[in-house]
């Protein structure tokens, strides 16, 4: 058991290491500018009086090392600045929206998890079928598609008829099962856009372990194919399966981007592209952190998750 | 019953493009390179199919085109019907003529873009495996902090600071991408350059570009090759989701992410308008996966 509380420890630590590379990184990119932020927003005719004003809102007389240090302090501190565009503190316009684009990509999970491993299963144990060969170029289709394509074709689908509203209204009232209702159809262009590649890789992992002895072993014994499949492949092919889904939930999080926008979803990802066309660059920085920071801890997660699923690379000497 | 009509047409076209083409391919093909195409699954002759017929329409865009790219010709939003047989847009621009220029702006801009990634992703690569030591070290750990931030957020941080314009957006894009084909063409060249006939080529006394160019390039060829197919889907990709946002190409610009963002409005009335540039785009990244595909397949000799 201690070895699986090192083992977390170690990766924490450097989980920890690469979020303080990645702010690093987020903070310094508007160090790669040739002048500075003030000029480049305010443009070539502004007077030496606004840009002055402007560095001294900004903060950036200090040199760069102090500005990330007080940058990242705040951060720490959930003060993630106050917005250009708007005049209002960052974390307020940031925390409702957070909520609901986690909301999307967990949704988007729900469905398309259980899916796709069923999905890929079924194709493993009927490989080379008609079945396996539709999904397979449904899959290579269905990951070409880009995702705005999905969604209005979705809208067109399902929402002309009325079934589901097209646009996302969320206020303080909506109930849960109203959120349910209002964020199928982007839940489900999500869902459209991550299962294929999922359930493909569920496949290929369990298709490799079935040339193994063990398995022949297994069939000889008499075992149902599914049961064989379910029983003696499926535990055996879990991490790559494993670290395939984290990868995937990993693209729903900047997927939700797009979708967001199609949809007027009230989250994250419409707050950026807002922020990005803006050039309000403290929202843009906060935001590409929060959506970074998930993308690493999802990604620790997987790790951890299929090392312990694996005794081998638990008691590895 | 209209989905099913139109998937059955889709079907009916697919297999009637891909034989079309197969065939063609057989007889017109080299001597030495029909067994090549003998055993090609239709996926593959339909993807060469219309990545040739995007090639022709972006090179012969004007020819084509009824009418210029950003005239304005008559009403918005008029229905299909001669001349605009596809309709005009929001701004009263024939619809058919702009689907035909964005395949010479969007194809071409993403082209620029990847063979940007490209050569800059690989030489590095190479050099730096080439090389090796602290630059190696140095460059690896640079490339490896970029890549722990997920590509489109990274691009959307980039083009904050530098501003939303068409060079910006393939500078952009192609430095995000660049570290991708950075780590792929490394570790090709790390294979390759602790073979016998580059220290041959060393003690030779041949430079490093030459070792780039002469020796290494030609080995790592078939794998990069394969990548360049990937890396245009998802740089094609990435810049229709931008300019879709309103970040990429902008408007007069014939391009078809944003003209899907234009005329988004049509599809709430049911109208498929709109989805005709989304199409023409899932349609290029479709064909090029398809050839992809077959090519990784042949190279690996898999056969499941």
């Amino acid at each position: 058991m201690n070895e699986i509380w090192r083992m977390i420890g170690r990766r924490l630590l450097l989980g920890l290491l690469t979020l303080f590379v990645i702010s690093v990184v987020i903070f310094g990119a508007t160090e790669l500018l040739p002048g500075d932020l003030a000029r480049e927003l305010l443009g070539q005719s502004a007077t030496p009086e606004t840009l002055a004003a402007l560095r001294e809102q900004l903060g950036l007389n200090d040199p760069a090392p102090i500005r990330y240090l007080n940058w990242l302090w705040g951060v720490l501190h959930g003060d993630f600045g106050v917005s250009m565009a708007t005049k209002k503190p960052i974390a307020e316009l940031v925390g409702g929206r957070l909520g609901n684009t986690l909301f999307l990509a967990l949704y988007a999970a729900a469905l398309s998890v259980p899916l796709s491993l069923m999905l890929g299963v079924l194709a493993a144990l009927w490989r080379n079928s008609v079945f396996d060969r539709m999904s397979n170029a449904l899959a290579l289709t269905s990951i070409s598609f880009p995702e705005f394509f999905v969604a209005y074709i979705l809208i067109l689908w399902l929402a002309q008829t009325g079934l589901f509203p097209s646009m996302v209204r969320i206020t303080a009232s909506t109930t849960f099962s109203e959120r349910i209702y209002m964020g199928f159809l982007p839940a489900l262009t999500l869902t459209l856009v991550v299962t294929a590649h999922m359930m493909r890789m569920t496949r290929a992992a369990i298709i490799n372990l079935l040339a193994s002895p063990y398995i022949e072993m297994a069939r000889l014994k008499g075992m149902s194919p599914l049961r064989v499949v379910l029983r003696h492949a499926v535990p055996n092919a879990l991490a790559p399966i494993i670290n395939v889904v984290a990868l995937n939930l990993a693209y729903l999080i900047t997927g939700v981007v797009v979708v967001e926008v199609v949809f007027v979803y009230p989250g994250l990802g419409q707050l950026m592209v807002d922020a990005v066309t803006n050039r309000d660059i403290p929202v843009v920085q906060a935001i590409a952190l929060i959506f970074a920071s998930a993308y690493v801890l999802l990604n620790l997660v997987a790790d951890v998750l299929s090392t312990i699923t694996n005794p081998r690379l638990m008691h590895r000497r | 019953m209209q989905v099913l009509v139109v998937l059955a047409v889709a079907l009916v076209a697919f297999f009637g493009v891909a034989l079309v083409s197969r065939a063609a391919l057989r007889t017109f093909a080299p001597a030495h390179q029909k067994p090549t195409f003998r055993d090609m699954p239709l996926t593959a002759s339909f993807g060469i199919a219309v990545i040739l017929i995007y090639v022709l329409v972006a090179v012969f865009a004007p020819l084509l085109a009824p009418f210029k790219e950003s005239e304005v010709v008559g009403a918005q939003y008029l229905p299909w019907a001669a001349p605009y047989y596809l309709g005009t847009d929001k701004l009263g621009r024939d619809m058919l003529t702009r689907l035909i220029y964005g395949a010479r702006n969007t194809v071409g801009i993403a082209f620029a873009t990847t063979a940007l990634a490209f050569t800059v992703g690989s030489i590095l690569g190479i050099w730096a495996a080439l090389v090796g030591g602290w630059l190696d070290q140095w460059l690896s750990r640079f490339v490896d902090a970029l890549m722990a931030i997920p590509a489109l957020i990274f691009s959307l941080l980039l083009l904050t600071i530098f501003g939303t314009s068409v060079l910006s957006l393939i500078l952009v894009i192609a430095s995000v991408d660049a570290t991708r084909v950075y780590r792929l063409a490394r570790s090709v060249a790390q294979g390759i350059v602790v073979m016998d006939y580059i220290e041959a080529a060393r003690l030779r006394g041949e430079g490093k570009w030459r070792l780039i160019r002469r020796e290494i390039l030609p080995n790592a060829m078939a794998p990069l090759v394969a990548e360049f197919g990937l890396r245009f889907c998802f740089v094609f990709l990435s810049i229709s989701a931008l300019s879709f946002l309103g970040l990429g190409i902008k408007p007069p610009t014939a391009d078809w992410g944003s003209m899907v963002r234009e005329n988004a409005t049509l599809i709430t009335f049911g109208d498929i308008t709109p989805l005709l540039p989304a199409g023409a785009i899932a349609l290029l990244t479709v064909a090029v996966n398809f050839v992809v595909d077959w090519q990784l397949h042949r190279a690996s000799g898999l056969k499941e």
